[in-house]
């Protein structure tokens, strides 16, 4: 690999390219990243508040807390794990590190992430508690979270190579992640004995994190942070071991 | 200085047929008798810089794979390889385009995974889009080119960003007799440079043209390394003592 390849050009150029591709057909563009969370929350809004009420304050905006995040951690994985498949034709033809496919689809769907973000925060402040100090601590949590699906991205997306059942399985965990993780319901509901359960999955971590933060107006635990700070790392080096192991023959198998 | 230098190279592939289940997969990991076959089979080359070289042989000889292993784009089961200075790969014309993505964002995507820095790219996009002959199209989606255009640019990205060796597989075969015509003085002119160019062929008259030195690979081995008149001349009277011609 030659010392002088401008990997920030390449990392730019392939998120660009993801990012026109998926909007240059499209007329209502990037106001799909805004507009995708605000139908589940309106739906999910009906559904607790009418069918099965719950009665959590001011819910749309706690789904919304939950939703984001959630919905980064889904598309990132998901879209991540096909990045190596998708790009076939370049890993068999170019020579360049493997490991910024992975990445720059990550970091594509971090640009919706922020937008998300960005639109959450103006609606917390127009209808909800407003802002308040420990938003200092989002940057950090949003942080971790992108280390950690980077780490998940690299990994799955080798495995997909020789394992093509991979994305099947991800999007299968996608859809349990989703009634596991509290989005629509809060964490005090949920019972005692599956609480450590909890505590072992990130994207929970995450959620619970940004509702301490926006919501309780509270720093997250250290505890939580801590085991957070670890997992996400984890993931991180375990991924790029992982692909640095297996991408060697990527080219055979594509 | 040496630029590639292949010691030893074998590769092999494993054959799967339809071997996909988990439970096979497993079995077939503590198999040892499973089937496969060697592309290559202890292939040893050096190429200096300012060299030209052809590949030549049979369809399956193990061109593509030798060009893929000397790229670095797949690794070698037994042997090194040792690969310095810039290589522009073209295993295919224009791999990494995208036809959503007009010509000059193509360029820069091209150009980023062939490289380059981002300086490097605008300092050449007009002598690219010039010797591409796309200008009036430079900003329209890919997916409106014809194939020739396609082609056109591709090379012409490769080969103005001034790489040290340029590797091309049988890329030339596309595009209309003019086109060939232009990146055959294009390669030309940049051998006369001093320049390095590894590539393969099945046209006598283009690697006698561009060529001192081929090397012949048969079924995976190498065959014949030498003086690219004498190689062709064998490969010739082996290959076709049967045909006229």
């Amino acid at each position: 690999m030659t010392a002088s390849h401008d990997h920030f050009y390449i990392l730019y150029n392939l998120i660009s390219k993801d990012f026109k591709i998926r909007y240059r057909n499209m007329s209502l563009g990037i106001f799909w990243s805004l507009l995708n969370p605000l139908i589940m929350v309106a739906v999910l809004t009906y559904v607790f508040t009418r069918v099965f009420p719950s009665h959590i304050d001011n819910f749309p905006l706690f789904v919304l807390i939950g939703l984001i995040p959630f919905n980064f951690f889904t598309l990132a994985w998901a879209t991540g794990t096909n990045s190596i498949l998708d790009n076939a034709s370049l890993v068999k033809k170019v020579r360049f590190h493997r490991e910024i496919i992975p990445i720059s689809v990550v970091l594509g769907n971090v640009i919706h992430f922020l937008i998300q973000i960005v639109m959450l925060m103006a609606l917390l402040v127009t209808f909800g508690p407003g802002i308040n100090r420990q938003w200092a601590w989002i940057p950090v949590v949003l942080g971790l979270e992108i280390i950690f699906v980077c780490g998940m991205a690299l990994a799955f997306s080798a495995l997909d190579v020789y394992y093509r059942d991979t994305r099947y399985v991800v999007e299968s965990a996608n859809m349990v992640l989703f009634w596991v993780v509290p989005i629509f319901y809060s964490f005090d509901q949920v019972p005692r004995q599956f609480i450590p359960l909890y505590e072992l999955n990130p994207v929970a971590a995450v959620v619970r994190a940004a509702q301490f933060i926006f919501l309780d107006a509270v720093a997250p635990p250290g505890r939580l942070l801590i085991k957070l700070t670890l997992v996400s790392f984890g993931a991180l080096v375990a991924g790029f071991l992982l692909f640095g192991r297996m991408k060697k023959r990527f080219a055979d198998y594509l | 200085m040496t630029l590639i230098e292949l010691h030893n190279v074998s590769k092999r592939y494993f054959l799967h047929h339809k071997r996909q289940l988990l439970a096979q997969r497993v079995a077939d990991r503590f198999r040892r008798d499973r089937q496969s076959f060697w592309a290559l089979r202890e292939v040893n080359l050096r190429i200096e810089a300012g060299e030209s070289v052809a590949i030549i042989g049979a369809n399956g000889a193990g061109k593509s794979t030798l060009l893929s292993i000397a790229v670095g784009v797949t690794s070698p089961t037994d042997g090194t390889v040792v690969q310095r200075g810039r290589v522009a790969a073209l295993l295919e014309l224009g791999s990494g385009f995208h036809p959503d993505l007009t010509g000059r964002e193509n360029i820069h995507l091209n150009a980023a995974l062939l490289g380059y820095t981002r300086s490097r790219v605008q300092q050449a996009m007009d002598t690219i889009i010039d010797f591409a002959g796309i200008a009036e199209f430079i900003d329209e989606p890919l997916r409106t080119y014809s194939t020739g255009m396609m082609a056109r640019l591709g090379f012409s990205v490769a080969v103005h960003l001034d790489p040290d060796i340029l590797v091309l597989d049988e890329v030339l075969a596309v595009g209309d007799q003019e086109f060939q015509r232009k990146c055959m003085d294009k390669i030309g002119e940049f051998r006369r440079r001093g320049k390095t160019l590894l590539f393969v062929s099945h046209s006598p008259d283009a690697v006698r043209s561009l060529c001192r030195r081929a090397v012949w690979l048969e079924m995976g081995r190498l065959r014949r390394d030498g003086d690219a008149e004498d190689v062709l001349a064998e490969y010739r009277a082996t290959t076709f003592s049967t045909l006229p011609g």
